[in-house]
């Protein structure tokens, strides 16, 4: 099974470079995935660089461009990719090395959306009481595992990745905002009510082809749209 | 050599459950805390946990922490502490409704309490019926836990160390634990952290057997750099094996599954648990369980060509079920196996998951030593919690949702010792150079270049002899020879090499260092198992079926200098109530 893998390391290289590597097709076994191919190539060539941790799409370390579109490489299965198997690393993020890249910006972003739970009334002795329903807005919300994959394939931010907040930290601000016990919503909107920080997207759709998860970041930043237009009426 | 050094109150190595709830507590309490990781936080392994935490709430059956007690007991076949399990089950319902409070999305019931599911091992009133004790958000718990931990630790503003790599304890000669001696895998620096009180939370060491459910970043850190800072590694023969790993994968399959009413079928359509269980049937503790698809295997009664698994069984749960309760199970086995849960069993097999040994410490998360005459003298400015940590809450055998309980307790629990501590010891203590010397010639050996034996495929060998000499069924010669193929195994870890010496992002050097580390808790299991002549919970003797409470009621300590086993007396003093004694353990 033939390989391209995207190579840079800084401390060696000056341009990056696309690098074959073959794995000898009596190693690929019914059901691997890419990571497992990956591992195996990494036994030739230890300098190969990438991230991952669960090996089975919970911890959202590998998430990498396949053959074109960003995904996890655990839970890809070999058998559905066309070969060369074409690897390279986000589009939109700084490389650090080979397949590794730089989430330093993705993760503030993050942290600029509060992704923590407001509520400031004196705490119960026991649970705050939310009913099923209640809890049931908060899926296909609160999943998200944080891989990247969804704002490293969205144009708007590859354009402005300082200002616009993208896909998945809009998704991590609408959890909050639908959260029965959150009692921060006011002011979560006022702060997105911005020409970029929210409206930069232009609903391309990216995000929610490639999560992972099956996560709908554009429908999610559509429901935040509305609720604003909404409460301003 | 120039390096970087910079001083805490207190640091935490590990920002799973265990550590971020620690953190938390600290940083609340406005303590200068540092939290070191390998993986980003939210990528630790708490993320995986599916099922769920224990807690007597009583939200859908009768409950009290009084028989949360007498199940943890039972299920720990009587090798558990009984102060540490009375304190965990007392402040079992505390510590989730704090989490709820820190916005953790719970499933809920129709009257907008938390959901809760039957696990195993749980009952009602001392051994009757079948209680639901585990709080679950669906089946991504664990994930549901750490991403709120994570976020109300930004907003606590805890600070961070991401992608640091911790590689050995700092420690002067007067036993004081003063810090870590860790590098930043971005650039290959190494940094000196200093800390009044360090806490070890990194977690467990599921990588040393072949097949596991555990994460590739689970390889026993934490425990490796106490066994090497001289501290010994109590009870590392109780190795959970879970009964519902996907056959020949690893992956997990939550305990909930059958908690909401799955069952597990041999190759003859039987449901064998009724057999071994004739109560509880499929929610026998882990070690009955996994012991019984073993023995149904063994004797000719395995599913599929091979007979060499068993089936779980979802589908009479019906779609509704399946998809609101165990969707991410589907959506793995869908993945995985191209398989639905709603329509065909999954196959299942018991799979390295847990550990239930680790390093000593008391409630308060201090390790401890013996020391002379005393079994348990704590290590000044040392804590461990979580995975990494053995209390002993789980003694021989986990039960499903006590793991989540456990790391968030005694995260917490250290947390407040720590602060009493540095009240205490309000000043840093000297830095003791050549102890920093030692870690940092640990990490140069990597540096060396020439030929040698690489790290992945010495790796693979070590986790291949674990599972032939020390998995579910053990006896003295296959596991003596199990310590001689460690040991030459030794010899040629320490002459192996890698060929990547740049320094951006090496993860070369990282599984090098990975590498000892699995090897030192391996060889701590492996000892700890071959001394142990008797079975007991997930510790399972051919050569001495029997459990065998007069000789071995105790703890086993493994030091790695000594390369010697040694033993301490079991807490079977509970704080407030009467101790349970030993009986025999039926399901
Ligand atoms: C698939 C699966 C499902 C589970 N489900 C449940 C469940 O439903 N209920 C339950 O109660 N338990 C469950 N468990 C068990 C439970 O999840 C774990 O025991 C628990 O999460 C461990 O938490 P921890 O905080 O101790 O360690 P971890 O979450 O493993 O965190 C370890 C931390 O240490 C860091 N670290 C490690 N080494 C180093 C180093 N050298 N330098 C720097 N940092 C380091 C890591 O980066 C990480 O941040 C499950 C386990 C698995 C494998
Ligand atoms: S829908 Fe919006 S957020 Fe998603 S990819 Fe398109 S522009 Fe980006
Ligand atoms: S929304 Fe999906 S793609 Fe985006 S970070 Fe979260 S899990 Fe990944
Ligand atoms: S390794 Fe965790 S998501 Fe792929």
């Amino acid at each position: 099974m033939e390989f391209s893998i995207y190579r840079f390391n800084p401390d060696t290289d000056r341009e990056p470079r696309m690098q074959a590597f073959t794995l000898d097709d009596a190693m690929v076994e019914p059901g691997m995935m890419l990571l497992d191919a990956l591992i195996l190539l990494k036994e030739q060539d230890d300098s190969l660089g990438f991230r991952r941790s669960c090996q089975h799409g919970v911890c959202g370390s590998d998430g990498m461009n396949i053959n074109g579109s960003n995904g996890l490489a655990c839970i890809t299965p070999l058998s559905k990719l066309k070969t060369p198997i074409v690897l390279r690393p986000f589009p939109g993020m700084p490389v650090i090395r080979d397949l590794i890249v730089d989430m330093d910006n993705f993760y503030r972003q993050y942290r600029e959306a509060e992704p923590w739970l407001v509520n400031d009334t004196p705490e119960p002795e026991v649970e705050n009481l939310q009913s099923p329903a209640d809890r049931e807005r908060l899926d296909g919300l609160y999943e998200c595992i944080l891989c990247g994959c969804c704002s490293a394939s969205c144009p708007s931010y590859w354009w402005n990745p300082e200002r616009f907040l993208g896909p998945a930290a809009l998704l991590q601000a609408a959890r909050f905002i639908e959260d029965s016990r959150d009692q921060d919503t006011e002011r979560r909107l006022e702060r997105l009510d911005d020409a970029y920080r929210l409206y930069r997207c232009h609903s391309i759709m990216n995000c929610t082809q490639v999560c992972p998860k099956g996560l709908n970041p554009a429908k999610a930043i559509g429901d935040i749209r509305r609720t604003m237009i909404k409460r301003s009426l | 050599m120039n390096i970087t050094v910079r001083k805490f109150d207190a640091l935490i190595i590990g920002a799973g459950g265990a550590g971020l709830r620690a953190a938390l507590q600290l940083s609340n309490a406005d303590a200068r805390v540092a939290v070191v990781s390998k993986v980003f936080p939210t990528r630790s392994h708490t993320v995986a946990a599916q099922g769920g935490v224990n807690a007597a709430l009583a939200n859908v059956l009768p409950d009290s922490w009084h028989w949360h007690m007498f199940d943890t007991i039972k299920g720990s076949d009587y090798l558990g502490d009984q102060d540490a399990i009375e304190y965990m089950c007392r402040a079992a319902p505390k510590v989730v409704y704090e989490l709820e409070h820190f916005g953790v999305p719970f499933s809920r019931l129709d009257n907008g309490t938390i959901y809760q599911r039957a696990f195993g091992g749980q009952s009602q009133n001392f051994g009757q019926d079948q209680a639901a004790r585990t709080c679950a958000a669906a089946d991504r718990t664990g994930h549901a836990i750490l991403h709120s931990l994570y976020q109300q630790n930004l907003r606590a503003r805890t600070h961070f160390f991401d992608e640091y790599f911790a590689v050995d304890l700092i420690k002067d000669d007067q036993g004081y634990v003063l810090g870590v001696v860790a590098f930043e895998i971005l650039t290959g620096k190494p940094i000196v952290i200093e800390a009044k009180t360090t806490l070890i939370a990194t977690g467990g060491a599921g990588q040393i057997f072949r097949t596991n459910t555990n994460a590739l970043s689970n390889t026993g850190d934490g425990m490796a750099m106490a066994l090497r800072a001289g501290v010994p590694l109590e009870d590392m023969e109780f190795v959970q094996f879970h009964p519902t790993g996907i056959a020949g994968r690893g992956m997990l399959i939550t305990e909930g599954a059958r908690g909401e009413g799955g069952f597990l079928i041999n190759g003859e359509g039987e449901r064998f648990m009724e057999r071994y269980a004739p109560k509880v049937k499929d929610l026998a503790s882990r070690d009955v369980v996994s012991r019984a698809i073993a023995v149904e295997i063994r004797e000719g009664r395995g599913c599929g060509r091979n007979k060499d698994h068993a089936l779980l069984d979802l589908r009479h749960l019906g779609a509704d079920t399946i998809m609101k309760k165990l969707p991410g199970i589907r959506e793995m086995t869908l993945t995985f196996l191209g398989l639905d849960p709603i329509e065909q069993p999954i196959p299942v097999f018991p799979t390295c998951h847990y550990s239930m040994g680790g390093i000593p410490t008391n409630r308060d998360g201090q390790v401890v030593v013996p020391v002379k005459d005393t079994p348990e003298d704590p290590v000044p400015g040392l804590y461990a919690a979580g995975e990494a940590a053995c209390v002993s809450v789980h003694g021989a055998n986990r039960l499903g949702g006590n793991s989540l309980l456990d790391i968030l307790v005694f995260g917490r629990a250290a947390a407040n010792h720590i602060l009493e501590y540095l009240g205490e010891n309000p000043h840093h203590r000297a830095l003791p150079q050549d102890s920093v010397d030692r870690a940092l010639e640990r990490l140069a050996r990597w540096d060396r270049e020439g030929e040698g034996e690489a790290v992945e495929p010495l790796r693979r060998e070590l986790r291949k002899v674990m599972e032939d000499h020390c998995g579910v069924f053990r006896t003295a010669e296959v596991m003596r020879e199990g310590v001689a193929k460690l040991q030459t195994l030794r010899e040629r870890i320490d002459q192996a090499v890698i060929r990547d010496h740049t320094q951006t992002f090496n993860t070369a050097r990282v599984e090098a260092l990975e590498l000892e580390n699995l090897w030192d808790c391996a060889i701590a299991t492996m000892h700890s198992a071959l001394g142990r002549e008797e079975s007991r919970g997930a510790h399972s003797r051919v050569d001495f079926t029997e459990r065998d409470d007069e000789r071995w009621l105790k703890h086993s300590l493994y030091s790695l200098q000594d390369d010697a086993l040694d033993y301490k007396p079991v807490r079977t003093q509970p704080l407030t109530v009467e101790s349970f004694p030993p009986k025999k353990r039926v399901y």
